[in-house]
């Protein structure tokens, strides 16, 4: 086991709307462990901090198993950090070597204003899924599970869509702050599935709608969510929900009988 | 006061059915009329929001994520059982039942369990219907598989992410129920207190975690699906955020506390790395399918590079002790030899505190059988998430797994309408204590949440709000100022306090941890919970005095969070001693080293405790007072379980 | 129609419009270099593409009116685009944030469009409007002497070199995004869609810049060529009399 000591700047912010700036660290993380997670590191930290009675820092997190997308900020210029297909939390130190500067800075889109250090409110998310982000269902009213055969392909490839965690570093590397891919993959996870049919189109619409009364920005296909997102999903979901919306405006259709 | 289960009686399998039917109904116009709150958007919480909107409640949601889809339920990795039978196989809602009342060695209510069998199909046609996208066979129907030893094939999976997906599938539902005004969710808000009144629940405070502020919320009836309270023991695979504070403050405002020592400890996490560590995460036990679990036969082999130990050289004890069950012995089973080894000091890994805290969890001969792609194909996702948490490949060097708190079975105490001891406040999913007796089986607190609140809430619901009458309570009336003001004062309190405090609230929060791990945790013994007790009431003590709050209640204050969390935690910590004291037998996952058959199993003492013990709040530091409610067993037949 | 214009009202749609704008101008591009490489069969054979071009004005015009609100609309939806892009991130990372796999072309799309446009009016300028003249004279009818005597002229040879790596670059990106903002997408044609696209882009910069190339190399367009088309703008007529001596 071996430790190491960093660079460490990490953003302070107050609160909404309060103008932030860089703190440099370093001092605080000295001889932080290899195998720590990087939460666990500002754990160390934040520790280390309160002992010097300056207030600890905020960070959004909860699972630390990559599951719940609460965690999240942008580890020297990329979001997540530099390891590939994972989340802030389970990011580990052996990635970084003695002596690297490290930068933590929040998400930054006008939609994901923060709320504090690198805490940011992530709100818009939850209203685009309320814009259709469901198949009408009322309980008690389900047939029977095996009734609807669904073929394996496409249960496989809703079940890809469906793995996003909703942690929106997607936004936070599009150079548009776009969320066309968290928005695709939740378009598409109910688009694909026949139980997800009669909603189909204007689901995408109303979605599509929310996402853009967000605030957040269109996509120009620079594929930087792709390459930021920790569950790996595919910028094809987006061509594909582009499809479904080009079809839904273009017809007027609002369900796929209609 | 008088515990009063209200299970009916009769022909178990009509029980239900005649419930229903007996119980009163609101009438649909006057649905609107009536507010409920729910805490918590787990899979129980998210569920009742969704389905008591729809049915035509106004709702409040509470959750202190900042949104309702990061509820803790998200992480399940395993699936969720289900009576349906779809492979033929021997499976039956009666078999679903009788599995259950043994795994939980026989400390739950015949009659619940059997009404969450029964329900269980429903749960999953509902889940299918939302666009759960279950795993399924290329002829397109659902496929199931056998999970936690089960002798037939009941779960249902979503490949390892099973909670995510049923979490989503009743996120959609309310998010539909939000859009439709029917819910108003309140997110990043932390429940602080149950307001009541002539013993019934009236509403509770809340804490704007973004702004600081206090504030109330009334209602006819509060629904608490906060989860459960793993983290008493600071290292567990729970999420960071999962606290006891909703379920407590209940508890000391008069609902009662069942078999809070009843805790499930699950074999195969990845072993604690450091004194820094924040969480164990949770490996699917699916895992111990084809590893063979083993330790060095000599301690000074730890260091060694694990393939160069020769066989001879080392001891497979599961497959010793256990021969026909080997390494697929019940969770906590495994979960003890492997800290006893460790106890024994045949752990390998690191040094954390004493000892090394560690097993081998080693895939060399199914690799070697069946080849590494195919090993790859079933488990490549854990054993890359085991390679980013521990740098190590799993095919090169056996993994290293050691037992950490899962799952609290114990509670607030309900009775069959899923209401406390409370009027109006009903307890759903994990915060109640209700159907998994002393120990659950895999893959059945998913059931029991989506259970609780899809299909038994509704009903339940209506009864209590068809009886109690709609009299909303004002929110300027005296219980609701006067817990206001008890909230705000308690805050206050600990900060002007915690401004010359001199330990953060983790610290004392890992040494609690530590003390329960020690004294509370998978086998125990009487000397040992006395201690315990004594370390936490003086740690209770420490931390008020020590411990150390930055800024104000007024703004975000994760110190402050922690710390209300912390001193919830040290109370009930001091409860589960008791608990545990109080129950002089061995059953299920709560271990008394004084009760041992000659085969080293536990020892139930039917005789004595087949009841649930529900605990009476009487005071801080004050000895709880014990309410029995005795278990009958109709339809299952007392055994004992062996596993050799 | 109506339905169509609603398109206007989302990113995607109005992202739809500026691939289908941008790939009517994509058509043409392509269409347009494939008329100039009849440069290399001769001044007859192009003065006389380039006049048959304008002996039919119904198509002639129905071609502008489509290229021009083509033109139109693309810059208008693209700069509303690009302006709402901006503002989604009112405020920028203090430490940049890195560029994972985006290219060179993507992120200069909103600068490569813009330089076309101004190419395109010079362009115009260089060809249509009487009175520049570059490089000589100009004669409606000797297309082939204006385009010659025009890219002898180094530095107009230079931007138009200079301007077609831009449409390269602007089509690198845009080829292949057109294609995903329309949702013309397929598993197993994904990897194909973007070695097409590339394919098509690097053939359309590489044809122009060959044009110029040549000319100043004098691979085609030699002083007797010129001259020649100067005479007889649509080939020499049939030999009858040998040519009278003019003094
Ligand atoms: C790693 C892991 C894997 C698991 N795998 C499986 C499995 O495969 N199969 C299975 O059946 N079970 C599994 N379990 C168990 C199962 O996931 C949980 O028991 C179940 O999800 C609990 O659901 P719940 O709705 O009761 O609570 P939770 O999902 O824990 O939700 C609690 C909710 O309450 C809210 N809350 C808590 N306190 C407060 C407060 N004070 N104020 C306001 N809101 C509050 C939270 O915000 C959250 O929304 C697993 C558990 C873990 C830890
Ligand atoms: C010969 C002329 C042109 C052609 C063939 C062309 C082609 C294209 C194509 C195919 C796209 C991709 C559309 C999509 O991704 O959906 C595109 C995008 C774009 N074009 Fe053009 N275009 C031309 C001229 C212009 C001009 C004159 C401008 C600006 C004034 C411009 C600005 C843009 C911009 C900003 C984009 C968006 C780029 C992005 O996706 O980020 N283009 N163009
Ligand atoms: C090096 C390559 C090119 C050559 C040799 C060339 C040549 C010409 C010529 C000779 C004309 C005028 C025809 C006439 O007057 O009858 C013309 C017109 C035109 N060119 Fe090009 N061009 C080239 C590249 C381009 C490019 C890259 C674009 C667009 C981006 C373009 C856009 C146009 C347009 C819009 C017209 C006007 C068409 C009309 O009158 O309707 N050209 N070009
Ligand atoms: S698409 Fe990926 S990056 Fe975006 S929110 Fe989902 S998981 Fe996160
Ligand atoms: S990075 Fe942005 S531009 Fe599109 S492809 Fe991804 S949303
Ligand atoms: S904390 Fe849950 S994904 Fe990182």
């Amino acid at each position: 086991m071996s430790d190491i000591n960093l660079k460490l700047h990490v953003w302070r912010q107050e609160s909404r709307g309060a103008t932030g700036k860089f703190e440099d660290y370093s001092k605080y993380a000295e001889g932080i462990s290899t195998h720590a997670s990087f939460l666990e590191m500002l754990d160390v930290v934040n520790e280390r901090l309160a002992e010097d009675g300056i207030r600890p820092i905020v960070f959004d997190h909860d699972c630390r198993e990559g599951i719940c997308g609460s965690c999240g900020a942008v580890i020297n210029g990329v979001p997540h950090g530099p390891q590939k297909l994972t989340t802030t939390c389970q990011l580990h130190m052996r990635q970084f070597k003695n002596g690297d500067e490290i930068w933590v800075e929040p998400f930054r889109a006008g939609a994901f204003p923060i709320i504090k250090d690198l805490m940011v409110d992530r709100g818009k998310f939850d209203t685009i899924i309320q814009a259709g982000g469901f198949i009408s269902i009322r309980t008690g009213s389900a047939p029977d599970a095996n009734e609807i055969p669904v073929p394996k392909e496409v249960s496989d490839g809703a079940f890809d869509a469906a793995t996003c965690i909703g942690c929106g570093a997607c936004v936070a590397a599009c150079p548009n702050a776009s969320a066309s891919l968290f928005l695709s993959a939740k378009i598409a996870h109910l688009n694909l599935l026949p139980q997800g049919q009669p909603e189909r189109y204007k689901r995408t619409r109303q979605m599509v709608s929310a996402h853009d009364e967000a605030g957040f920005g269109g996509c120009t296909n620079h594929k930087e969510c792709e390459a930021a997102c920790p569950k790996g999903i595919s910028t094809d979901w987006i061509a594909k929900m582009n499809r479904d919306m080009l079809i839904a405006t273009i017809t007027g259709k609002d369900g796929k009988f209609a | 006061m008088k515990l009063e289960s209200h299970a009916p009686t009769g022909d178990i399998e009509k029980r239900w059915d005649q419930h229903r039917f007996e119980m009163k109904l609101v009438n649909p116009a006057n649905k609107r009329k009536f507010d409920v709150i729910v805490v918590g958007t787990g899979l129980a919480g998210a569920s009742a929001a969704a389905t008591l909107a729809e049915l035509g409640y106004n709702i409040k949601a509470f959750c202190y994520q900042d949104s309702p889809r990061r509820a803790h339920s998200i992480a399940a990795q395993g699936g969720i059982n289900a009576a349906k039978n779809y492979q033929n196989d021997g499976d039956s809602v009666y078999r679903l039942f009788y599995d259950t009342v043994k795994g939980g060695d026989f400390r739950s209510r015949e009659s619940n369990v059997y009404r969450l069998a029964q329900v269980s199909v429903n749960i999953i046609d509902q889940a299918v219907a939302q666009g759960v996208p279950f795993a399924r066979e290329y002829g397109g129907l659902l496929d199931n598989r056998s999970f936690g030893g089960a002798q037939v094939s009941r779960t249902f999976y979503a490949r390892g992410q099973t909670g995510q997906q049923l979490l989503l599938g009743a996120y959609s539902a309310l998010s539909k129920m939000i859009a439709a005004n029917k819910v108003k969710m309140y997110s990043r808000h932390e429940m602080l207190d149950l307001i009541v009144e002539d013993n019934r629940a009236r509403g509770i405070v809340v804490r704007n975690l973004d702004t600081g502020k206090v504030e109330a919320h009334t209602a006819d009836a509060v629904c608490l699906c906060t989860g459960g309270y793993g983290n008493v023991f600071y290292l567990s695979t729970n999420a960071k955020g999962c606290n006891v504070t909703a379920s407590w403050r209940a508890h000391k405002k008069g609902a009662l506390f069942a078999n809070p020592c009843f805790t499930q400890i699950h074999p195969t996490c990845i072993p604690p790395s450091g004194d820094y560590q924040s969480k164990l995460t949770l490996m699917s036990e699916s895992l111990r399918n084809d590893g063979r679990v083993w330790v060095p036969k000599d301690p000074s082999n730890a260091e060694k590079k694990p393939s160069s130990i020769p066989e001879s050289e080392r001891d497979y004890y599961l497959e010793r002790i256990y021969p026909s069950f080997g390494n697929l012995v019940p969770r906590d089973i495994a979960s003890r030899a492997a800290k006893k080894m460790c106890d024994e000091g045949k752990g390998v890994g690191p040094y954390v505190g004493d000892k090394r805290r560690g097993v081998y969890l080693d895939f060399a001969d199914a690799i070697k059988r069946e080849g590494e792609p195919r090993i790859m194909e079933k488990y490549g996702n854990l054993f890359e998430m085991y390679e980013r948490i521990t740098g190590d490949d799993p095919c090169e060097t056996p993994m290293r797994i050691y037992p950490a708190t899962h799952y609290t079975m114990g509670g607030v105490w309900v009775d069959y309408n899923l209401m406390s001891t409370i009027d109006g406040l009903f307890v759903l999913g994990e915060a109640n204590f209700s159907d998994h007796g002393a120990n659950r089986l895999g893959a059945s607190a998913l059931m029991q949440g989506l259970a609780d609140g899809y299909f038994v809430i509704p009903y339940t619901m209506g009864n209590y709000l068809a009886r109690a009458g709609n009299n909303p309570m004002k929110e300027e009336s005296a219980p609701v100022k006067s817990t206001v003001k008890d909230v705000e004062t308690r805050i206050q309190g600990m900060i002007d306090k915690g401004a010359k405090g001199t330990h953060t609230p983790d610290h004392f929060h890992r040494r609690l941890g530590h003390i329960m791990y020690d004294k509370c945790g998978m086998s125990r013994n009487e000397a040992g919970l006395k201690e315990g007790l004594e370390e936490v009431r003086n740690l209770r003590e420490e931390f008020h005095d020590k411990v150390k709050i930055l800024g104000s209640g007024g703004e975000l204050n994760s110190m402050l969070e922690k710390a209300g969390r912390v001193s919830d935690f040290l109370e009930l910590a001091e409860l589960m001693h008791v608990d545990a004291l109080d129950r002089d037998e061995s059953c299920g996952a709560h271990f008394r080293e004084e009760h041992v058959r000659e085969d080293g199993e536990a020892k139930r003492d039917d005789e004595n405790y087949a009841y649930v013990a529900a605990w009476e709040f009487t005071g801080v530091g004050e000895k709880p007072k014990l309410h029995k409610e005795e278990l009958d067993f109709e339809y299952v037949k007392l055994t004992q379980r062996s596993y050799k | 129609m109506q339905r169509a214009l609603t398109l206007t009202r989302s990113t995607v749609g109005m992202k739809a419009l500026v691939a289908v704008t941008g790939l009517i101008l994509f058509g043409f591009v392509i269409g347009h270099l494939a008329g100039n490489t009849l440069l290399f069969a001769g001044y007859e054979t192009f003065n006389g593409y380039a006049a048959s071009l304008k002996a039919n004005p119904a198509l002639l015009w129905g071609v502008r009116t489509v290229l021009l609100a083509s033109v139109v609309t693309h810059i208008a939806l693209t700069m509303k685009l690009a302006g709402r892009n901006s503002s989604a991130r009112p405020t920028g990372y203090k430490k940049a944030r890195q560029d994972q796999i985006t290219t060179y072309a993507a992120r200069t799309m909103v600068l490569s469009g813009p330089l076309l446009f101004a190419y395109i009016l010079f362009h115009l300028a260089h060809f249509t409007v009487p009175g520049l003249d570059l490089g000589g004279e100009h004669d409606v009818v000797n297309v082939y002497g204006n385009v010659v005597r025009g890219f002898r002229v180094p530095w107009v040879a230079g931007i138009y070199i200079f301007a077609n790596i831009l449409l390269g670059l602007h089509l690198f990106h845009g080829a292949w995004s057109a294609l995903q903002s329309l949702g013309a997408n397929h598993p197993k044609y994904n990897p194909l869609r973007k070695r097409l696209a590339v394919g098509f882009a690097l053939a359309v910069a590489g044809g122009n810049i060959f044009i110029p190339v040549a000319v100043l190399t004098r691979l085609v367009g030699t002083d007797e060529q010129v001259a020649a088309s100067d005479l007889h703008p649509l080939g020499a007529p049939e030999p009858q009399d040998p040519p009278m001596p003019t003094e």
